[in-house]
């Protein structure tokens, strides 16, 4: 009976529920809210087109500039830069990471110096990178190399010193040699922890894009940027803010992609 | 000897061991440090033999298993252990990110799946060849763990305290799971427990385990499943063994009494 009655409890809160406001997108309508503020301030003329351009402006500076061709062949150059950048600090995260984590000697020749490295924020380098590498492509780059280096690495280094020591014995015991077990063992073990660094070096390669495109560029969102603060156009700059979020939104579903197809063992990826 | 009792006290000097035994001890002595683990062991398992090790946390028994597993350097010791022998440990050590027939097949070269199926239908778990291992049960996570030991075709298989985290009934059915594959593929087995009931339920031959020493032998010729109307005494004799034979009952306040 009480069971009856809970269920019945049930059934009438789930009736009730359609009124709720939650079932209706609402957590679209404080965003939705602010837009509309936003745009009647501009149209009334209470927030002047100088400090921020109204969003129906912006929506059509986007469209503009995706035609023109002029987003898309600057995104290009970004994306490029972000995608050099990536390639050479997370091979170079992997590596590092791949010897400090399996040796002895090497986490004694690579640990100390990643340790004094992660304490120089990447950005601090930018002038001393300028004067070695000038203000073409090259600093950008390895800013970006270097800013992702270390969450690669760390969290390499560290899922493979926390492999299962349980785990390692039962291979042994079966007759694993050293590289089998860390085909098997080691390296699995290794890729949760892996991929939660590849996703922190995503965010920060666009992090350090922002600042890195600042050098002088003459292509790029970076560039785009300080173009239109020059003319002061709000509306393409907010165009350019909506393009890194984006970058970052999508560097995030890529590392979740992996994740999903990496990890599918994991139990709570299995009930899915 | 008591024929009827149907277990049969040893002493190392009569027992004949076989003349090629599997495992061959002589004067095994491990040492961590300044702790003296192991002292002095001989041990010699026939091919087949079913031995039980009993003994408490800390007796050595963990570490004469390790050694007999190879996980232990034994370098300059008189150890012989076959190279074909596999171990089941407590927890079944599956690793999580292969599909159980992977884990069964885990270092054997060649095409192994149709072997990995083989073994597994013969614990009975043909129904989760494909499964991810951290979806199955206790019992069924020993069941995988047996079948990867028996896919090996092993000489010794070592069996680390495997049925302690299971409920009673699993452990039964893993018991008679166990023993009918003994009898199939004939390897020496060396069971690790503190259960004496496993012990005799299980084991030709019984081995007390005390500060690094074999301090009693029992051996038990009844058949299994006729083993309930000794093994009272047996378990009896065994527990004293194991150092259980001062019957102290921790003091119960009589509350009741105190209160009429």
């Amino acid at each position: 009976m009480a069971s009856l009655a809970i269920g019945h409890a049930h059934g009438a809160e789930r009736e009730r529920r359609p009124f709720s406001l939650s079932r209706f997108g609402g957590r679209w309508l404080s965003p939705v809210l602010l837009l509309l503020l936003w745009e009647l301030g501009s149209r009334s003329g209470l927030i002047p087109e100088r400090t921020l351009a109204a969003p129906s402006a912006v929506i059509g500076t986007l469209i503009e500039m995706v035609i023109s061709g002029e987003l898309p062949s600057n995104l290009l150059v970004s994306f490029a830069r972000v995608a050099a950048g990536l390639l050479i600090g997370v091979t170079l995260g992997l590596a590092l990471g791949l010897v400090a984590g399996l040796s002895r000697t090497g986490e004694l020749a690579v640990d100390p110096l990643m340790q004094i490295k992660r304490t120089i924020p990447a950005l601090a380098l930018t002038p001393l990178f300028i004067v070695w590498f000038g203000i073409g492509e090259t600093p950008k780059v390895a800013l970006i190399a270097f800013g992702t280096v270390f969450p690669v690495y760390l969290n390499l280094y560290s899922g493979i010193r926390s492999v299962d020591l349980r785990l390692l014995d039962a291979a042994k015991s079966f007759g694993l040699s050293r590289a089998e077990q860390i085909w098997h063992v080691v390296l699995p073990s290794a890729l949760p922890s892996l991929l939660v660094g590849l996703r922190y070096a995503l965010s920060v390669s666009i992090l350090v894009l922002v600042v890195a495109e600042q050098i002088n560029a003459s292509a790029g969102l970076g560039y785009l940027i300080n173009n239109a603060r020059d003319f002061m156009r709000t509306d393409i700059i907010v165009v350019c803010l909506m393009v890194y979020a984006i970058l970052g939104l999508g560097a995030d579903w890529l590392v979740r992609a992996i994740e999903a197809r990496a990890l599918i063992w994991r139990p709570s990826i299995v009930e899915q | 000897m008591d024929a009827r009792l149907g277990f049969t006290a040893l002493d190392s000097a009569q027992h004949r061991p076989h003349p090629e035994p599997v495992v061959r001890l002589r004067g095994f002595t491990r040492r961590f440090g300044a702790n003296t683990i192991i002292e002095g062991l001989d041990l010699d398992i026939a091919p087949g033999e079913f031995i039980a090790l009993l003994g408490r946390s800390g007796s050595g028994k963990t570490t004469l298993l390790r050694t007999l597993a190879g996980l232990d350097e034994v370098r300059g010791q008189d150890v012989e252990v076959p190279d074909s022998r596999a171990v089941v440990f407590q927890d079944a050590r599956l690793l999580p990110w292969k599909p159980v027939w992977k884990n069964v097949g885990l270092g054997l070269k060649g095409d192994i799946r149709p072997r990995a199926e083989a073994a597994l239908k013969e614990v009975g778990l043909g129904h989760r060849i494909d499964a991810w291992p951290l979806t199955l049960s206790g019992g069924e996570a020993q069941r995988a763990a047996l079948a990867r030991a028996l896919v090996r075709e092993p000489k010794l298989l070592l069996l680390d305290e495997p049925f302690a985290a299971l409920d009673a009934l699993t452990r039964y059915r893993m018991h008679d799971l166990v023993l009918s594959l003994w009898r199939a593929h004939k390897p020496a087995v060396l069971i690790v427990t503190h259960d004496v009931e496993e012990a005799i339920a299980l084991a030709d031959r019984v081995l007390v385990l005390d500060q690094g020493r074999i301090i009693a032998e029992e051996r038990i010729t009844a058949p299994r499943g006729e083993r309930g109307s000794f093994s009272a005494r047996l378990r009896e004799k065994l527990l004293s063994n194991l150092g259980g034979d001062d019957h102290s009952v921790i003091p119960f306040a009589p509350a009741l009494e105190a209160a009429e």
